[in-house]
């Protein structure tokens, strides 16, 4: 026992100093982050464990003591001493100013991180079941981010020689990173489409619940570029293990750079819509686009072969919406099923893809309908 | 109250030294101990002896069940990637696993105890309402059945965390959940049934000159739990009937789109869920306040300063709830009243911890198996409350939120505080109740293999916590990995160390060295004056009270 908690407060002791020298997040130990704020968390964390354990090395000290000393094997005889108002009245007093000492610190560092007034920018973060979404407040323009290890990786299929093995950022890596500049103060709006999630990013010392029908805010002022990850820290349901959040940090020079890129490509994605309503659709151009968007965005529910999970997500193989009228087919993928887990996908997906996947869920698995779905047909519905 | 008060009044001589002497003379139809033979007795039983034993049985199997679920949660997690079960599953998990540890096991332990021993520890022949007492008992296996049964419904069963957010419980929840809110409305009435009995036992069954403040401090502990439970149980009665209503009959006490608030929520359950914490850990203070001063032959340092530590505590605990929800997006004010609550709190149960220390200081020790665990308890449990203290610090606390720091917190309370605990009144009063010596080699055996194990299983969490882990996942990032396999190896070897306590158990009521009256030679209380075992209806005359 005794050897127990000296390798465990060597530990403590040992990662602290490893941690005091490494820049990357420490196996052991609280990270210190990025931003002021995570550095002041990291130092109240820090004396806040040097006081327990200073504490804990008294208390248990004297308790060994007696262990070791006061044995009736090495005929110990008991005292008789006992209730002692003035020994008690210490032992409470003593606590009680180390924990005043410890509020006042820890006051300060609240009032701070509660301050989220005079940003420069803000974003606007929503999660979903099982993704973060990101608004760039200023600019009007936003998008999804998506975990990008590859299913067969989480399922650990090693038959398959193509696939390769965990990488470093496994369960990390999302499809679009948000991205930020240095030095400026970033206001976050947090909220949720479904349940509750939870954005958190340990470099920042930001964990900020986002709760469905209601927005919380938080704030950070970043240091140093680079590039930052954390995950969903509130229970959402089933892939709540699979929703990364990653942050790109970078110099103001190459963040104004980015956001040029970012607003050219929404004004010419706008153009490929408008073009995408003229042309046609074939059934295999469909097919493959439409595979794709159902294995990111439908098969966690759904499941890749269609069946769903009885009891709580319907199957599509031979369901009565896939085979049956196409504008109820489009409605439900476009607006969703209220009060359900079922969302409307129509603010996710392009149009085009919106289409294809319909066409996808109405041919794959048996269900050989023949339907191909047009860009128009998916306007008409959305615009019901 | 018929077996009760009418015994008392039968007899005109006092002290009884063995249990022949007990069935010999009875005028009174209530009062023998003519049980029906089998299964019947059991389940028609008003004895409280009886009772405390089914209690115990019961929270030991729920254990094992809740056990097993946890080996499956640590196989899972033994390696990166999904290996044995999906993630939908893995949920159940975690969340069956913490509903049967809390209300299964834990409570029912604790709630035996305080059947066998209250009785006996002030003077009574009984528990005051037997009959109810029954009952209190046997709705407990039912409420056990449909939750567990719950798992195998279409949907799944229960996959929302013991704590069950809405509006992840209600909304996006599987259907088995009117099973879950009707098993956790069974618990509560159990419990709080449990806890009417004891405030009433202890208030009025107390024999003549067993003022307050010369009750043992584990009836003082048990009193003070059951007015917490009498309090917020009803809480947690509401806040399973509104998931229900919001799932099944159109209610939005938790939605925002009709008017209601997820965050309300867990206002509510969290302020049945602190105090809640307190009614898992209470009772084991008492125990260990019963344990150290016996086997160091001296008396307990400051009784009453541990009466009022456990006072204060128990008030306490109803203005800390919110030190769970810092991440909600409460106003600032709010967040610095809980931070200073919860900084509060910790000093009272410093106290106590004190308290222990200073009773073994300049003793005459001797470390039998249950002065082994009640001095891991001290230790570990301390080491949990220091967790609690720095999670108490709100700024610190955005970092630990929902991850293995926190699950590392509450099972060094849980389980190497109440669990250990419970363990070592069982080996404490082992003797009392079987007559027999447990076997004090395989005692300690167990006590070395859980030791050992439940360090190398709950250590590592702080520091996989402290470096990202999120808690409830089922896969997660490769720097995780080498922790998580060492936690697992722990866990299974924890798992297993326990068996060895059921070999304990079974031997020991099965047969072996006799146990004399009083077996531990500091022990003091009643029911030390009493027959080992001791008979079927304790203190059937008041006994004197010196
Ligand atoms: C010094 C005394 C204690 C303090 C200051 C304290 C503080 C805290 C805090 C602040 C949290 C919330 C952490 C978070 O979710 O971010 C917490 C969680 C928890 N504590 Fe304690 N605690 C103390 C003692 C105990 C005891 C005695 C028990 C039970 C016997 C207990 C059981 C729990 C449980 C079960 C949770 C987690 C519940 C959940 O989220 O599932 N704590 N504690
Ligand atoms: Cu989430
Ligand atoms: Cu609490």
């Amino acid at each position: 026992m005794h050897k127990k908690i000296i390798i465990g407060a060597a530990s403590i002791l040992l990662s602290l100093s490893a941690a005091a020298e490494i820049e990357t997040p420490s196996k052991y130990n609280l990270t210190q982050g990025v931003t002021d704020t995570s550095q002041q968390v990291y130092d109240l964390h820090m004396i806040i464990l040097y006081i327990c354990i200073v504490i804990g090395i008294v208390v248990f000290g004297a308790m060994f003591y007696s262990i070791i000393n006061h044995r009736k094997s090495k005929g110990a005889v008991a005292a008789q001493f006992h209730e002692s108002t003035k020994v008690e009245i210490i032992w409470t007093v003593i606590p009680f100013v180390i924990l005043i000492a410890m509020a006042i610190p820890a006051t300060s560092v609240l009032i701070d991180m509660e301050d989220s007034s005079k940003s420069d920018i803000t974003i606007k973060i929503t999660g979903s079941q099982w993704k973060w979404h990101y608004q760039y407040f200023d600019h009007d323009f936003g998008f999804y981010s998506l975990l990008t290890t590859p299913q067969q990786q989480i399922q650990n299929y090693s038959h398959s020689t193509n696939i390769e093995p965990k990488g470093e950022n496994y369960l990390l890596e999302v499809d679009r990173e948000l991205v930020l500049p240095i030095g400026k103060k970033i206001r976050f709006l947090i909220t949720a489409d479904d349940v509750i999630h939870s954005w958190w990013v340990p470099a920042f010392a930001v964990k900020q619940d986002a709760n469905p029908g209601f927005i919380n805010e938080a704030w950070t002022r970043i240091n140093e570029p680079g590039i930052y990850r954390g995950q969903c820290a509130e229970l959402c349901g089933k892939d709540h293990g699979f929703m990364p959040i990653v942050v790109r940090v970078l110099e103001q020079k190459d963040y104004d750079i980015w956001l040029q890129q970012q607003l050219q490509q929404v004004a010419s994605a706008k153009k490929a819509a408008e073009q995408a309503l003229a042309s046609t659709l074939t059934m295999a151009e469909s097919m493959t686009l439409g595979e794709q968007v159902y294995l990111t965005r439908c098969a966690a529910c759904h499941q890749v072969n269609g069946a769903g999970i009885p009891g709580a997500f319907p199957a599509l193989k031979g369901s009565a919406i896939a085979l049956g009228d196409i504008t109820k087919h489009i409605d439900i993928v476009a607006n969703g099923k209220p009060a359900s887990a079922m969302q409307a996908f129509s603010k996710q997906l392009t149009a085009k893809e919106l289409a294809a996947v319909v066409t996808y869920e109405r041919n794959a698995w048996g269900n050989d309908t023949g339907d191909v779905v047009q860009v128009t047909n998916v306007n008409l519905t959305e615009a019901k | 109250m018929n077996t009760a008060t009418t015994t008392q009044g039968s007899h005109d001589s006092r002290g009884h030294d063995s249990s022949e002497h007990d069935s010999g003379e009875h005028h009174d139809q209530n009062a023998h101990d003519h049980k029906p033979k089998g299964i019947m007795r059991w389940i028609l039983t008003t004895n409280h002896k009886d009772i405390g034993t089914l209690y115990l049985c019961f929270s030991f199997l729920m254990f094992l069940i809740g056990g097993a679920m946890a080996m499956i949660i640590r196989a899972e997690l033994y390696q990166p990637g999904l290996q044995i079960v999906e993630p939908n599953f893995f949920n159940q998990m975690t969340t069956v696993h913490g509903l049967i540890m809390v209300f299964g096991a834990v409570m029912p332990a604790f709630t035996g105890l305080a059947n066998w021993m209250i009785p006996m520890m002030i003077g009574a022949p009984d528990m005051a309402l037997p009959r109810m007492n029954n009952w209190s008992f046997w709705i407990l296996p039912m409420a056990f059945a449909i939750l567990l049964s719950s798992l195998f419904m279409e949907g799944g069963g229960p996959n929302f965390g013991w704590t069950f957010y809405a509006p992840l419980s209600t909304t996006y929840s599987p259907p088995s959940t009117a099973l879950f809110v009707f098993a956790i409305h069974i618990m509560g009435i159990s419990s709080i049934l449990g806890a009417i009995n004891v405030v009433v036992t202890i208030i009025n069954m107390r024999a003549p000159g067993m003022t307050y403040m010369k009750m043992p401090l584990f009836v003082w502990t048990w009193l003070i739990t059951a007015f917490l439970l009498i309090a917020v149980m009803p809480v947690l009665a509401a806040t399973v009937t509104m998931v229900l209503t919001d799932k099944f009959f159109g209610t939005s006490f938790f939605a925002a789109a009709g008017g209601g608030d997820p965050v309300l929520f867990q206002h509510i359950f969290w302020f049945f869920g602190h105090p809640e914490v307190y009614i898992m850990i209470l009772p084991s203070f008492g125990i260990v306040s019963a344990i150290i001063p016996t086997f160091s032959r001296k008396k307990l340092f400051g009784y009453s300063s541990m009466v009022y530590a456990t006072a204060s505590i128990a008030i306490l605990s109803f203005t800390v709830w919110a030190h769970h929800m810092f991440t909600t997006g409460m106003p600032v004010a709010a967040e610095l009243f809980f931070m200073y609550c919860t900084m509060l709190i910790s000093v009272p149960t410093g106290v106590k911890v004190f308290n222990w220390v200073a009773t073994m200081w300049r003793g005459s020790l001797t470390f039998e198996t249950p002065m082994l665990f009640a001095i891991a308890f001290i230790i570990l449990f301390t080491i949990g409350g220091f967790s609690g203290l720095m999670l108490a610090i709100t700024p610190a606390d955005f970092q630990y939120h929902d991850t293995y720091f926190v699950v590392a917190h509450f099972h060094y309370v849980l389980v190497t505080g109440a669990i250990f605990s419970i363990m070592a009144a069982a080996y404490y009063w082992l003797p009392k109740w079987t007559g027999n010596m447990y076997d004090e080699r395989l005692g300690k055996i167990h006590f070395w293999a859980s030791l050992i194990s439940v360090n190398v299983l709950f250590f590592p969490m702080h520091f996989l916590g402290l470096a990202g882990m999120p808690r409830r996942v089922p896969d997660y990032a490769l720097q995780f990995a080498d922790f998580n396999q060492l936690v697992s190896i722990g866990g299974f070897a924890f798992g297993l160390s326990q068996l060895i306590f059921l070999v304990v158990v079974v031997k020991c009521a099965r047969g072996g060295e006799k146990a004399p009256a009083k077996p531990w030679e500091g022990a003091e209380g009643l029911e030390w004056d009493m027959p080992s075992p001791a008979p079927y209806h304790s203190h059937t005359t008041p006994p004197v009270i010196k």
